[in-house]
């Protein structure tokens, strides 16, 4: 099969041959807004200015001071980083993390290869938490009713206070730590009026509702996403935000790798994602299929009718799918696996169900080792709304939570606030709830923090400080424990609760050292499934029906829940699928824009209840019909200057469940352009720069789906590299180069943000990422496609053709970065040589020679130079975190901070490279593999990224492109003889036919 | 106008030729000295000091005074073979340092005992001069700081005087080929010597060719000196600011011979070789020479919590990554290859130019320091197997733009 009769296109502009698309297809950059050009006069005047600097800066050279410690701490060496094990856990969230402190301050987080949960693997969010932590817009100390106050005054109010309070209520987002757990519990017995509730922006509250009725157990099992060999994921975004996304996509990934050759691994598991708007998880799927919000219910009585034979009620779902799904659930024999996202309990009820006639319980979910990331209870955060509305409560105390913004009663809670004595908020600013509170008790960032977690049971992790606290803040154990009256620090109290409870005698310095310590615990695996089947199916399906036009809230990759949304790193993150950055939109497909008269471009009020949001239209291939999709964690009022952008979704989440239906959509304003990142390049028609095939391809022909370019000779076809006009680059010691597997890689973008971290890569914001003008150095090319190949037809069967596939497309994601070729075209036309090949194949490039034609970019067939448009460090016109010292404190001390004009790319993280060099020199031997890592290759979760020395033959590259060669392992563009360091392994998908033959046939059955 | 853009012009040039002039001083050394500073350092070090103190062996000052040169001689090259003689002084000394017997140096000649007693001379003597070299030391930090205008001084009045000499000549030539035309013509009166030297003028400025000579000369210093000074900006060779603290590498590394890795704590694991912190000064300080008012400011430094801030002397542009560790643990370089005999500085100056054209000239010349080390083994096969020459730096990409600027 050759790949080259599908059609791949970037956008719905281009597939619709838009008119901005066919205008600047071949202009990197956006450059029609740009007012003015340079005038002569301003020449003169930056020249005459030019000379003047530099005669200035001739005249002296200024005192640079070096200031020693006074006591050296033995374990630093200025220079050396250090590494400290800790752990992230936000909101739930969790990763094992190794710190890597210079001097003194964290510049970057790696992942734990420690940890038996997150296995090293790290996500965007927990990379750029690190920003965050030197967030300037923070509160400085603690504060009353807006002003400033002491430590020693605040504890005597609030003890005060709560001493006389009757009902005290502290309400929190999931605590994942023991510890902190037990603290309240000592809080409690001081003041026995106080009632703990917790609650989760993103709840999963109705699984763990499920569970109690079914199994008798309010907690969500372990999944083996690797044992299933039949995966079903029901708007369940398991790839990206539910539950345990990092662990979920390790195990996914370890179904998903195939090996080449006689002997290789030639099967995988098969996925099927039902899902409403366009997730990384449903992208990743191998069928896809599309369905509203309230079509979960009938979707799941329809699958368990099937599967059973049992009628638990009538279903008039409709899909070519189900009916495969169904057979293929079957076949798995236990080995698959059924999830939903949904948070209706019955749903979950009938999930449950499906999962047990499977016999997926034991196999692939084990409920002997629970995950604790989602705690928060619906009911119970309803309860203390009414009752703070009645105005019986008089204190309470937000832990990590911020109601009034991420809870759809969030309006009522705010006014209900003023009725309350006395509120407390533990926020690290005046958020939108800590703002109506009377004290805020300000606790620092997680990296100045100790702390635990216990993110499954038995395996428990450790928090410790990388840094001194940067403001007069406190962690908001030790303040409980004060206003409980207990002396003990909360770092000492942390300890003895570990060693009375957890470490059994084992060494608290070897567990703060891993950062992880297992103890093997587990629970009860009881799963004797007990459910009234029917009544959960009258109750997911009384939703089906015509609820007009339904609003989908989703937890989007980069912003999540609307906690870090002052973190420019994930405001520029584009969105995986959509590439939208700096703002949520409202989402739909094209089909309903078109009934409701709405285009991209537009402005829209979209309404439903009382509440009403304007957001820009966003046309997404893959979103169901009749359904419109936005983020939340947008919207905030109070988070900062990076935060504040979008609109609020939480109240259109009505009673939690993320979805609603009756919504109206009104255009507003029209011509306006989105800060999309993936129209900004084109493919220039080149057919062959992803390639994939299907699984029953694959297993007949290891080289199925591979494009293999032949030149015309005159004595014959050759092969690209067997022809050439170069001398080629001699490597004796090193060849550094990547593979990366496209079978794998979700499109998470953790990559993307720790190369940022790692390169000092500039945020440029919303203006500038519209001219196309984003700075980072691997981005994640997100293609659609569908069978089409031709752009001309007007035959109306292939028009028609071609609506289907746009309406749900195949999609894959190429990370691509600079592909450090052999043959570079960017070296031979730099007219300063400031990029150069060097010895061990990479491309360098060297900003204090660059004179900024740009003509390397220009020339660059993968488009991946970026050029720097502005000075983005000090300049109040990018006033994000390079443009204040506290901000600047992340920036990498090996990495140059490139100025105004010169263009910077991937330098596969050169200073890495070096440093790891430095280490085998100094040991008398040759590195090892694995012990130097790009920022991009160290953080993936699913390990879909290598990197490593192709001269050494026991390194994993060299083995994973022995075995490939023959296989999958392809270089972009291989036509055009640059001969990459950089090769990719095509996408498989485990399909039994590719699209582009199932439709021809039932094209073909149509005529016949 | 155009006189205003000469005017300036000729400033620039004068400023730029003086900066261009930058004040290279080369330490001479003395051969013998240096010779047996360094036979000293490698292989009697271990036992001896060169003053009074005990090490191992007995110190080695005044040596000369108590042992004949013949029997210094016989006893470094062979001391077993002396005890045997029953050379009394030989065996009181076996005696005295519980029978530890000194290593033979057979291989030491004339030349090199010469040069080690003549080093363990001067550093004695470098010793009792000390308190009085402090202060000298202290005026020539002084007078060093003042050299650049002393020299800015003596190049304009040389160039100066140069220039009229030049006027000079040229007066004369065109006096001489003036009278010469006049006797030809043989006509007109004497004129006054003014109005000789208008004439003069007048001619050679109406000379076409004399004219353009002096304008190219002009352009082509001008543009030597401008370009000179251009590539001078940002290099600092000869820096030497004044510390918060008087502080002498000249008596601690020097004469006492404190290995640099002692207070520089990084050299050989970091790429910052690292600025020593109080605590390492106390090392010593909390006994020796407490009540120094320059050592009472690190006293005070630690009871106001406030580190000493140092001026760096050693500046690299933020563009440069240099890693001390790959220079001294992996080249095995001395600190001296960059940094010059910092053991000799009253006050720390910056020896070399710190351009990147110094660094390149040392990586073209300097051998990879490959022995034993497994790192450098299928480079240095695939080098021997093109050519004959040792494998230096460059070689192994040692010029690449990515080694140092990333």
């Amino acid at each position: 099969m050759d790949n080259t009769n599908k059609r791949y296109w970037k956008g719905i502009e281009e597939l619709k041959n838009d008119i901005s698309v066919v205008k600047n297809a071949d202009q990197e950059f956006n450059l029609e807004e740009i007012d003015g050009g340079t005038h002569r006069r301003d020449f003169l005047k930056m020249l005459g200015f030019g000379v003047a600097a530099v005669s200035l800066a001739a005249c002296d050279a200024p005192v640079r001071k070096t200031i020693p410690y006074l006591n050296k701490p033995v374990d630093v060496e200025p220079g050396i980083p250090n590494y400290f094990a800790s752990t992230y856990s936000e909101g739930g969230d969790y990763c094992s993390i190794l710190v890597k402190t210079v001097e003194g301050r964290p510049v970057k987080i790696e992942g734990n290869k420690l940890s038996k949960v997150t296995n090293g693997g790290v996500n965007a969010r927990v990379h750029a938490s690190v920003l965050s932590l030197y967030d300037i817009e923070k509160l400085k100390g603690p504060q009353k009713a807006g002003t400033d106050i002491s430590w020693e005054d605040l504890d005597k109010e609030v003890t005060s206070s709560l001493n006389s309070a009757n009902a005290i209520r502290l309400v929190s987002g999931t605590i994942l730590s023991p510890s902190t757990n037990s603290v309240i519990q000592e809080f409690k017995q001081k003041y026995p009026s106080t009632i703990h509730i917790s609650y989760d922006p993103n709840s999963v509250s109705g699984l763990l509702e499920a569970n109690k009725s079914n199994f008798g157990k309010a907690a969500i099992p372990s999944y083996r996403f690797d044992n299933a060999d039949t995966i079903v994921g029901i708007n369940c975004d398991f790839l990206g935000t539910w539950v345990s996304p990092i662990e979920f996509a390790g195990q996914w990934a370890k179904g998903r790798r195939l090996t080449s050759g006689k002997d290789g691994k030639k099967s995988m598991s098969r996925h099927y994602q039902f899902e409403t708007g366009m997730t990384t998880t449903g992208a990743a799927a191998d069928y896809r299929q599309m369905m509203k919000p309230s079509e979960e219910g009938a979707l799941l009585v329809a699958l368990y009718n099937k599967l059973t034979g049992n009628s638990i009620g009538s279903s008039n779902f409709k899909s070519e799918i189900v009916d495969k799904c169904v057979a293929d659930l079957k076949n798995s024999n236990g080995k698959a696996l059924v999830v939903s996202g949904s948070n209706d309990v019955n749903v979950q009820i009938l999930v449950n169900a499906i999962n047990t006639s499977l016999g997926s319980y034991g196999n692939t979910i084990d409920f002997s080792k629970t995950i604790n990331t989602r705690q928060g209870n619906e009911s119970d955060i309803t309860t203390f709304v009414s009752e703070l509305k009645s105005g019986k409560i008089e204190a309470v105390i937000f832990l990590n939570a911020n109601p009034v913004y991420d809870h759809s009663l969030g309006a009522q809670i705010a006014e209900a606030l003023t009725k309350v004595k006395t509120s407390i908020s533990f926020a690290d600013r005046a958020d939108e709830t800590a703002a109506k509170c009377t004290y805020i008790a300000p606790a620092p960032h997680y990296l100045e923090s100790w702390g635990d977690a216990e993110p499954k049971t038995g395996s428990y992790s450790l928090m410790q400080p990388t840094i001194s606290l940067i403001f007069n803040t406190r962690q908001y154990q030790d303040s409980l424990l004060k206003w409980s009256g207990s002396d003990s620090s909360y770092q000492q109290y942390l300890k003895n609760y570990w060693q009375a409870n957890i470490l059994g005698g084992s060494s608290w310095v070897q567990a703060l050292h891993d950062g992880v310590f297992e103890t093997g615990a587990s629970t009860s695996t009881n799963t004797a499934f007990n459910a009234d089947l029917s009544s959960a199916a009258v109750g997911s399906l009384s939703s089906n029906k015509d609820n007009g036009l339904e609003i989908s809230v989703f937890e989007s990759i980069a912003i999540g829940t609307g906690s870090q949304a002052n973190n420019p790193w994930l405001q520029e993150l584009p969105d995986p699928i959509s590439k939208v950055t700096w703002e949520n939109t409202l989402a739909l497909s094209q089909k309903t824009a078109n009934e409701l008269g709405v285009a991209q471009g537009d402005w829209a009020k979209l309404s439903a209840g009382d509440y009403s949001i304007e957001l820009p239209i966003l046309i997404q291939p893959g979103q169901a019909h009749g359904t419109v999709s936005v983020a939340m964690g947008y919207g905030r009022t109070a988070a900062g200057k990076a935060g504040n952008v979008g609109q609020n979704a939480y109240p259109f989440s009505v009673s939690n469940k993320f979805w609603t239906g009756g919504a109206k959509i009104e255009k507003t304003k029209s011509g306006y352009t989105l800060a999309q990142t993936q129209t900004h390049e084109t493919v220039m028609g080149r057919q062959a720069v992803v390639q994939e095939s299907v699984l029953s391809e694959y297993v007949k022909n290891d080289k199925a789906g591979r494009f293999e370019p032949m030149i015309e000779t005159s004595t014959g076809p050759k092969k690209p590299y067997t022809i050439t006009l170069w001398n080629g680059h001699e490597k004796q010691n090193h060849s550094w180069g990547m593979v990366i597997d496209l079978n794998t890689c979700t499109g998470c973008a953790s990559c993307l943000v720790s190369c940022q971290a790692e390169n000092n890569v500039a945020v440029v914001g919303k203006k500038e990422v519209v001219r196309a003008r984003e700075m980072h150095w691997i981005r994640l090319d997100r293609y659609y496609s569908s069978d089409e190949n031709s752009e001309y037809s007007i035959d109306i069967n292939h028009l028609r053709r071609m609506e289907i596939a746009s309406e749900n497309p195949e999609v894959v994601i190429q990370p691509m970065m600079c592909q450090h070729c052999s043959n570079a075209p960017c070296e031979t036309v730099c007219p300063v040589l400031a990029t150069t090949h060097s010895s061990e194949g990479l491309n360098q490039m060297t900003y204090n020679r660059c004179v900024g034609t740009r003509y390397c970019a220009n020339n660059c067939p993968y488009k991946v130079r970026r050029f720097n448009w502005w000075k983005y460090f000090e300049n109040d016109d990018f006033d994000y975190n390079m443009n204040n010292e506290l901000g600047r404190m992340v920036l990498n001390p090996d990495v140059t901070v490139r100025s105004r004009g010169v263009i910077e790319k991937c330098s596969m993280c050169v200073q890495r490279i070096q440093a790891g060099k430095l280490v085998a020199k100094k040991a008398k031997r040759r590195p090892e593999d694995g012990e130097i890592e790009t920022a991009c290759s160290q953080s993936c979760p699913t390990n879909a990224i290598t990197f490593g020395d192709m001269l050494d033959p026991e390194s994993r590259i060299s083995k994973i492109l022995a075995r490939e060669k023959e296989g999958r392992a392809f270089h972009v563009l291989e036509e055009i003889n640059v001969q990459p360091q950089v090769s990719y392994l095509t996408k498989i998908r485990n399909k039994d036919k590719a699209i582009a033959s199932e439709t021809h046939e039932a094209h073909e059955g149509h005529h016949a | 106008m155009f006189k205003a853009i000469s005017k300036q012009f000729l400033l620039l040039l004068f400023l730029t030729t003086s900066l261009s002039y930058s004040f290279a001083q080369d330490a001479s050394a003395d051969g013998d000295v240096a010779t047996g500073e360094k036979l000293f350092k490698n292989n009697c070090a271990q036992c001896h000091a060169t003053g009074d103190a005990v090490v191992v062996g007995p110190g080695l000052k005044g040596i000369e005074e108590r042992r004949d040169y013949a029997w210094l001689k016989k006893w470094i090259n062979n001391p077993a073979a002396v005890i045997a003689s029953g050379d009394k002084y030989a065996v009181d000394l076996y005696e005295k340092y519980n029978k530890t017997q000194m290593t033979a140096f057979q291989s030491f000649g004339d030349p090199e005992i010469k040069s080690i007693l003549a080093y363990v001379k001067s550093a004695n003597e470098a010793a009792a001069a000390a308190p009085a070299g402090e202060v000298a030391g202290a005026n020539d930090s002084g007078t060093q700081e003042a050299g650049g205008g002393k020299f800015f001084n003596i190049v304009m009045v040389s160039l100066l005087v140069i220039m009229v000499l030049v006027l000079f000549a040229l007066i004369a030539v065109l006096g001489l080929l003036n009278k010469l035309s006049n006797k030809n013509a043989d006509a007109g009166p004497e004129k006054s010597f003014v109005e000789n030297l208008k004439n003069i003028f007048a001619t050679a400025i109406g000379n076409k060719t004399i004219r353009n000579a002096i304008i190219w000369l002009f352009l082509l210093l001008g543009s030597k000196a401008t370009f000179d000074g251009l590539y001078g900006i940002g290099v600092h060779q000869g820096y030497a600011p004044t510390q918060p603290i008087a502080f002498s590498h000249k008596l601690h590394a020097g004469e006492m011979e404190i290995n640099c890795a002692y207070c520089h704590t990084g050299v050989y694991k970091g790429k910052q070789a690292g600025i020593p912190s109080s605590n390492i000064c106390m090392n010593c300080h909390n006994t020796i020479k407490r009540e120094s008012p320059e050592i009472q400011k690190i006293y005070t430094a630690i009871e106001n919590d406030q580190p000493v801030e140092w001026v760096r002397v050693h500046n690299l542009p933020d563009l440069a990554y240099f890693n001390h560790s790959q220079h001294t643990n992996v080249a095995g370089l001395d600190c001296e290859n960059c940094h010059g005999q910092i053991n000799k500085m009253e006050v720390v100056e910056q020896r070399h130019s710190l351009t990147m054209g110094w660094c390149i000239d040392c990586h073209r010349q300097t051998d990879v320091n490959s022995k034993g080390n497994a790192y450098y083994d299928a480079l240095l096969e695939a080098h021997n197997n093109v050519s004959g020459d040792p494998m230096k730096v460059e070689d192994i990409g040692g010029l690449e733009c990515a080694r140092c600027h990333y």
